[in-house]
Formats: structure tokens, C-alpha cells, sequence
């Protein structure tokens, strides 16, 4: 058997899969049932400071090829995260939890790092994909290479934690607003969002989701996160959970050949319920087995050149 | 056209009819051979309005019904729906009722659980089962299914309502503590507010019966995925692990009968 363990920012993980934010999650009971599963690690759903109600239903459905939601981040706020989620997942801690956090004001991410820092995570993820309220059209932090850069400035200050920034694939040059966050602190990405997405029932003439567009993800964003992860790892060099359409073992060793050091995996419990994440653990085995590797530093970014 | 399997978006479908039951509770009928078991669900999109899981009431493979109880915005939308007018249905989804050949079951259903409960009556007596059919409701103008219900061979209706202007006065499962001191049965089934399933799963295990039972928690995508359903302390969603699960394994999850969750994952004490 192939050593599956990694190291990410200083926090070791028994195999490189994660739960991805927003799926699942909602609990720390779901959290600790996907750690039994076989995950190496849980990201939490987006935590705010206040109560957050979040979008009417439809909020996902999917497809063969692809998956659909607006959820809106919906969440109990920070009181819940310190009351609960947190005690609860680290009285028997089994594996890493990553916290994963958002805001609409710059100030506020600082805030919501600041509390989050003193409840005990593993890891800080940040959220920048919502829109920013103080921008005038409503622009999300991670559109934007300075937003993005002043969001993780001022998280930086907040915490000594390994702190990430989760981007977005919805720009022009993902590395560019990568290397703007470097400069600022980050010591690593999360890759990638959704991509924005609509679909629309052709029978009653509408969108399906109740917010009209979601994010999508699933199978078919798959090559898109592959890119966007390589020009990340080019761009900065530094820890990167790969995350989008990560199905299959052999999925997550292509995403980690494009500089991933975890991967996040969601929207795979679409296809293969919650026992997927043991599958692609032993997928992931199975293929270092086969393909002589005995390490998986071996094939972090073994594609970039 | 076949669905796909991973296909989770809406089949639209014009409601066929509208059934009223009493002053708070519809029947819609639709015309499609959903494929359904006992005890499984759909999610019902009203389009502009929301999307809310509703257990099947019936469903023979050339029709299906879904009966609704006014409870909050979305259902208020749906009554406001006429015969012709569209939803989106996808399903059914999750786990269902099954049966062995020729024994006795009781039924426990408290308010509009009697409607998923029909159907469970429906489907046993036609397997051979021998049945006791168990309703509480709070007064005899809120009882659902009592008529139907008579009309299956093989069902002995037993009612109870909270005023005794139906039935005998009480609680139902005050009935169902008679119905197995007198007679022998092999399982108990109920659908109906939480406390009410946690005392009838209680009282079936005092006389050594099993028990199943429909569960009910906040639920969004219906499809495994949003977490909104996650049990504790199992973290096991009823969406995919239920709605229809045994007394054995629901009598040990520590929210039972406790408190649930809201769309924000905020526990609600009952």
C-alpha cells in the first residue's frame, strides 16, 4: 500500500481527499459520518458572523454531466459554529477540519477569521465568491485581484492559523488573483468555485433554480479546475486543495498532477453517496499500486512544466 | 423518454385534479406513472414559489396523489393551484415500506400521516396482510382517508380524536396499546408528528412488535446532498437513509422526538 498521507500548511492529513464546503456538512454529525467514511479531512459549510437564510428551493439538481445550485449560503451563524459544530467534531477529532468562512465586507472577514481562529480549525478557508455589498454593482472579492488581496490582508492579521483563499474560475487569470493573494499571506488556495450556470425548464419557460442562477460543478467542470489548479501551482508555488468534478480515484491523482496537495471532493456524493469517498481512497491506492508510486509527493504537480 | 439516472431535474405535470379533503388538506391528482413504493417521496416544485418534499398518498403506476396540508407559505401558493395548472415533480425518492407474504400489521397514522398511510394499507392488503388501521386527529372535521379507508377489504379502521367528537377520546396511541394487548401483530408502522412516533415506537417494543416509521426532517434538495436532513449523532440523511426507518435504529439518535432542524440548520426543541 502507497503512502496516502500528506501534508498541507503543517497539518497532516491520512489521504489527500476532503470534504468540499457546502456539501453536505450541515453538522457536526455529517461531518464526523463523512470522516468515517474514509475523507482525510471536512471543509465546513460557509460560516458568517449572523444568521444567513439563504435562497428558496429549487436549490440543486443535476445531471449526468454536470450539477446545479444556489443554496445562498445559507448558515446559522458563528454563535451555532462556537456552540456546536465545533465542540462537537473536536471532542473525538478523527480527522482535519478546515473552516471555511464568508463575508460581504471587507471588515467582516476579518471578524468572522478573528472568532473563527479561537474555536480550534485545522485550517482557514476563505470564501471570497460572494459579492462585495460596498461595491457599487455587487462584484464578488474574487473577480477582483485587489478586493481578493485586501480580504486576505486583513484575514492575515486576524490569525497565525494555515489560512487559504477559495477562488473563483469566473475571471480572466485566476493566477493573477492567486499571486495577489500570496503577496498578501495566503500560504494557500482553494480551487475552484463553481463556474456561474442557469437552466432553464423548457416546458414552463423559466429557470429552474429559485434564485434563477447558480454555480456549477460536477463532471463537467473538471478540465476547468485541472487549469485552473496548474496556473495557480505555476503562478505561486503554494499548497492548493484541487477541487471541482473530482469523481474517481484516477481524478483525483490527474488534479494532483496539476499541483493539488488535497482534494476537495462534493458534488461526487451526487453520484456515489457518502461511501464514494472510501472508493476513491482505495481508487487512488489502487493507482499508485499499479503505477509504482509509493508516495504521493511523487505526483504533486508532476505535470507542470 | 427514459430518465436518466442521474437526472434529478422536474417532470412538469398539470395537475389532473384537486380533491378538497377538509378545510385545511388537498388531494392533487396527477397522471403519471411515477414508479413509487409506499412510504417514498417526491419533491414538488411550484414554479415562482418553492419546492417542498410530500409523501406519495397513492399511486396505482397509471396515477398518483399527493395529499397537502396547509402549513406555510408554499403549501398556501399550492391551494391556490386549479385543476390544469403545472408543478414540477421529481421522484420518488428514498426508502419505502416492504412487505412479506400474509401477516398482520398495524398502522398508526396522527393527522395527515394517514394520507402515506393509505397508500401503506392500499399496498399490504393486496400482499395478504391483515390490517389494523390506527388514525388520531384532533376533532372528526380534521380526520383524513376515514372514508377511503373503510373501503379497503381487510382494514379495520380505529379512530381517535382529542375531543371524542370521532371515535373514542384520546390519543392514538392509547388505541394502539389495545389493539396489541388483544390481538397479535407482526409490525407496527406510523407516520405522524415525531413525539407521537417516538411513543408509538416505545409502546410496539414494550409488546416485542417492530417497528418502522416515516420520518420527517427539513429537507431542500431531497437528493443526498444539501445535509439539511442529517440525523445526530449518525450524520445519516433521511432523504437517502429514509424517510421509512426502523424503531431500532431511530430510537437511539439522540434528536428523536428531541428537537429538529431549521433551513439554517438551527435546532428547534419540540
Amino acid at each position: 500500500m502507497a503512502n496516502l498521507s500528506v501534508e498541507f500548511c503543517g497539518v497532516k492529513f491520512k489521504n489527500p481527499t476532503v470534504l468540499a464546503s457546502g456539501i453536505l456538512g450541515v453538522t457536526a454529525s455529517s461531518l464526523k459520518n463523512i470522516v468515517r467514511h474514509g475523507a482525510g479531512g471536512v471543509t465546513t459549510k460557509s460560516i458568517w458572523l449572523e444568521e444567513n437564510i439563504g435562497h428558496k428551493n429549487p436549490t440543486m439538481f443535476g445531471t449526468e454531466h454536470y450539477f446545479l445550485n444556489a443554496v445562498g449560503l445559507s448558515d446559522a451563524g458563528i454563535l451555532k459554529a462556537r456552540e456546536e459544530t465545533f465542540p462537537e467534531y473536536l471532542k473525538d477529532k478523527q480527522a482535519p477540519i478546515i473552516a471555511n468562512v464568508v463575508a460581504s465586507k471587507i471588515d467582516d472577514f476579518a471578524e468572522i477569521v478573528g472568532e473563527i481562529d479561537k474555536l480550534g480549525p485545522d485550517i482557514i478557508e476563505v470564501n471570497i465568491g460572494c459579492p462585495n455589498v460596498e461595491d457599487f454593482h455587487g462584484k464578488p472579492f474574487a473577480c477582483d485581484r485587489n478586493d481578493a488581496a485586501k480580504v486576505t490582508k486583513v484575514c492575515r492579521e486576524r490569525t497565525k492559523k494555515p489560512l487559504i483563499i477559495k477562488l473563483t474560475p469566473n475571471v480572466p487569470n485566476i493566477a493573477s488573483v492567486a499571486e495577489a493573494c500570496a503577496k498578501e499571506g495566503a500560504d494557500g488556495f482553494c480551487a475552484i468555485n463553481t463556474l456561474y450556470g442557469m437552466t432553464i425548464d423548457t416546458t414552463l419557460r423559466m429557470p429552474i433554480l429559485a434564485n434563477k442562477s447558480g454555480g456549477v460543478s460536477g463532471p463537467a467542470i473538471k478540465p476547468t479546475a485541472v487549469k485552473c489548479v496548474y496556473d495557480i501551482y505555476k503562478a505561486t508555488g503554494l499548497s492548493i486543495i484541487g477541487t471541482g468534478g473530482v469523481l474517481t480515484g484516477e481524478d483525483a491523482i490527474e488534479i494532483m498532477m496539476a499541483g493539488a496537495r488535497l482534494v476537495g471532493i462534493g458534488t461526487m456524493v451526487y453520484y456515489r453517496g457518502v461511501e464514494g469517498f472510501g472508493l476513491i481512497v482505495k481508487e487512488i491506492d489502487e493507482w499508485c499500486e499499479k503505477n509504482g508510486v509509493k508516495n504521493l509527493e511523487e505526483i504533486i504537480g508532476a505535470a507542470v512544466k | 423518454m427514459n430518465i436518466p439516472k442521474f437526472d434529478s431535474r422536474f417532470q412538469i405535470l398539470p395537475i389532473k385534479k384537486i380533491i378538497k379533503e377538509n378545510e385545511y388538506a388537498n388531494t392533487y391528482v396527477f397522471e403519471y406513472a411515477l414508479g413509487s413504493k409506499p412510504g417514498q417521496f417526491v419533491m414538488m416544485w411550484i414554479p415562482g414559489v418553492d419546492e417542498k418534499p410530500m409523501s406519495v398518498a397513492f399511486d396505482d403506476g397509471k396515477e398518483f396523489w399527493v395529499t397537502v396540508c396547509k402549513v406555510g407559505p408554499a403549501t398556501k401558493e399550492l391551494f391556490e393551484l386549479k385543476a390544469g395548472d403545472k408543478v414540477g415533480i421529481r421522484g420518488p425518492l428514498g426508502t419505502y415500506y416492504s412487505f412479506k407474504k400474509g401477516r398482520h400489521l398495524a398502522l398508526v397514522a396522527g393527522g395527515y400521516g394517514a394520507a402515506p398511510m393509505y397508500y401503506v394499507a392500499h399496498e399490504a392488503v393486496k400482499k395478504g396482510y391483515k390490517v389494523e388501521f390506527l388514525i388520531g386527529a384532533r376533532n372528526k372535521d380534521l380526520l383524513l382517508y376515514a372514508q377511503k379507508i373503510v373501503g379497503l377489504e381487510g382494514v379495520n379502521l380505529h379512530v381517535a380524536t382529542n375531543d371524542g367528537s370521532a371515535g373514542v377520546e384520546g390519543f392514538v396511541t392509547r388505541l394502539l396499546e389495545k389493539v396489541l394487548q388483544e390481538q397479535k401483530i407482526d409490525e407496527v408502522f406510523t407516520c405522524g408528528p415525531e413525539i407521537m412516533m417516538k411513543i408509538v415506537g416505545e409502546i410496539a417494543e414494550k409488546f416485542g412488535v417492530p417497528a418502522r416509521m416515516s420520518m420527517e426532517k427539513h429537507m431542500k434538495c431531497g437528493i443526498g446532498v444539501c445535509g439539511q436532513c442529517a440525523l445526530d449523532d449518525t450524520g445519516d440523511l433521511v432523504c437517502v437513509k429514509g424517510p421509512v426507518m426502523s424503531w431500532d435504529y431511530v430510537k437511539k439518535l439522540p434528536e428523536m422526538g428531541v428537537y429538529h432542524r431549521d433551513a439554517q440548520g438551527k435546532k428547534h426543541y419540540f
